[in-house]
């Protein structure tokens, strides 16, 4: 069995933990974690909006856009090695750039099951305790689906 | 005639520095402009050369900021910041949402828009995200506040450097006619945001390491600088000066370590900014000189009730969204020079509402879209209902504490 685990901030450390458990020796396990780039986009519009700001510069000042990007992959990183180790087996780690949500369905391909955990309100249970994304997933992934409370 | 050769000559200018071809600076386009405007009569070389003197002093002040701020972050400050916010916030995304948004107004008003946007941005997306929450509402709150939290002292924005030099108030005059303002739009937008993002605010992770030692030689320095620009002007003392004394406090240990060098210190102070802001002065001098400077005047309300100063915030919120908010600045001041609160109001406007166009201007947006088009594209619909949701309430708040306070000091 192919099992595929989305590594969420905040909520991660659940679907980890259902995977472990469910996962036998001969299954694989994948974690998938999305960057969304509108983030480093927004920032560096915010920097274009800045008139005049764009001089010389001999060190090549590189715009909060591209720090950004750099600081998401970094923490991108960390967050799927914790998430790896917290798993304590082997896992393919796959890192994905669009719209989380989107890119989460794409990465079903192939598998036979997601580990999800709900991402939203979670204080109580109904509805408003899947976020937007985790919503979108739960409705539209290809594959049968495992959602957890964090 | 005359009127549509200035104007060209300013959409020529705007135009280039919003598509910046080959990443030219933007001086480029504006200092020739400028001369242009002298060589065809548009202006006097005599006007030209008093309107280079009066925003000079303004355009050194920022220069001497701008160096400050990034001092600032080379003793770590922004760093320890970041380590501070993630603090206060242990891992839940509401309390981390609220330690921004004190980090994101502070730095704004005290170092100035720029380093908000360039500096601080990237270390709350760090901080975000090491401490495992989704770091888009944080993202976010650090590019509106970099505009919206401009409002409060002189050295907050270029555009509050203007007026400021305009309006024959002192520092402190300045900082008490807007305080209340300030805090009523960042009030605002908090509020707001708690709402827009609320979905996202969720989730609790594990709480961080407490931070390092805090660079206590530079935030002394900044603190000293803060103090020294409202109590040495009435000795006569030209903010300007305790400005570029700051840097040079800042400076001597980096120096001495040589951690930079003089060249960097030049190049932080951006002279091609500054050369591209003198030469917009003496552009937008031209249009209004032939022609539209009547109009304009036309439109500002000559009386600082309450009316007349949410219809220079929203004109000037207007203007700065379909010109950028420095030339919208530029063109409004004269007009509103003749009463501070008028002159209060064009701020608020060109401060609060470049948020509406999260990009500063239509002019940016449009240019951007189409630079977009194929990569990865900002999420310009989610900015644009995040600006639709949060500048029109922003503006009336902060027009309303703004005719409170005249009211209460008698302006």
């Amino acid at each position: 069995m192919n099992v595929l685990v989305w590594v969420r901030e905040g909520v991660w450390p659940a679907a980890v933990d259902a995977a472990r458990e469910l996962a036998g020796v001969d299954d694989a396990v994948t974690l998938v974690h999305v960057v969304d780039p509108a983030i480093a986009a927004g920032a560096q519009g915010a920097y274009a909006g800045l008139l005049g700001r764009g001089g010389w510069s001999p060190r090549g000042r590189t715009d909060p856009g591209a720090a950004v990007t750099a600081a998401e992959t970094g923490a991108e990183e960390a967050l799927m090695a914790a998430a790896g180790e917290r798993l304590g087996r082997d896992a393919a780690p796959v890192f994905r750039r669009g719209r989380v949500e989107r890119e989460v369905v794409e990465a079903c391909a192939g598998m036979d099951l997601l580990v999800v955990a709900r991402d939203g309100d979670v204080r109580r249970a109904g509805p408003k305790s899947l976020g937007p994304a985790s919503r979108y997933v739960v409705d539209h992934a290809p594959c049968r689906v495992l959602l957890v409370w964090p | 005639m005359s009127t549509i050769i200035a104007l060209v000559l300013l959409a020529a200018v705007l135009g280039f520095a919003v598509a910046r071809p080959r990443g030219l600076p933007e001086a480029v386009a504006a200092v020739p402009a400028a001369l242009l405007c002298i060589t065809l009569g548009l202006v006097s070389f005599t006007e030209a050369v008093h309107e280079v003197r009066e925003l000079l002093p303004t355009v050194l002040f920022l220069a001497a900021v701008l160096v400050l701020a990034y001092l600032a972050e080379k003793h770590g400050v922004f760093e320890y910041a970041g380590a501070a916010v993630a603090r206060f916030g242990r891992g839940r995304p509401k309390r981390l949402l609220t330690a921004v948004f004190a980090a994101a107004a502070l730095t704004t008003a005290v170092l100035s828009l720029d380093a908000t946007v360039v500096l601080l941005t990237p270390v709350v997306l760090t901080v975000a995200a090491r401490a495992g929450v989704r770091p888009r509402p944080h993202v976010y709150a650090c590019t509106h506040l970099a505009n919206s939290a401009s409002l409060l002292l002189p050295v907050s924005n270029l555009t509050n450097l203007l007026a400021f030099a305009a309006s024959g108030l002192n520092f402190a005059g300045f900082a008490a006619l807007m305080a209340v303002p300030w805090l009523a739009v960042v009030a605002v937008e908090y509020v707001i945001f708690r709402f827009f993002f609320a979905r996202d605010l969720v989730g609790q992770a594990e709480a961080p390491p407490p931070p390092g030692p805090a660079p206590k030689y530079a935030l002394a320095v900044l603190a000293a600088t803060l103090a020294g620009f409202a109590a040495l002007q009435p000795f006569g003392v030209d903010p300007a000066w305790v400005a570029a004394a700051g840097a040079i406090g800042l400076a001597i240990p980096l120096l001495r370590r040589r951690a930079v060098g003089a060249g960097t210190l030049l190049a932080e102070a951006n002279p091609a900014f500054c050369a591209f802001v003198l030469a917009l002065g003496v552009v937008v001098l031209a249009v209004r000189s032939n022609g539209l400077g009547d109009w304009i005047d036309g439109l500002v309300p000559r009386h600082a009730d309450l009316l007349g100063l949410l219809a220079v915030a929203g004109l000037a919120a207007i203007l700065a969204n379909l010109l950028n908010n420095l030339p919208a600045t530029l063109v409004l001041l004269p007009a509103a020079a003749h009463s501070p609160g008028l002159l209060m109001a064009v701020l608020i406007g060109v401060n609060v509402g470049p948020n509406l166009t999260y990009v500063g201007s239509l002019a940016t947006l449009l240019w951007r879209r189409i630079l977009h088009a194929r990569d990865a594209a900002p999420r310009t619909s989610e900015f644009l209902l995040l600006g639709l949701a949060t500048v029109p309430v922003c503006l009336v708040a902060a027009v309303v504490a703004l005719w409170a306070g005249l009211r209460v000091g008698g302006i």
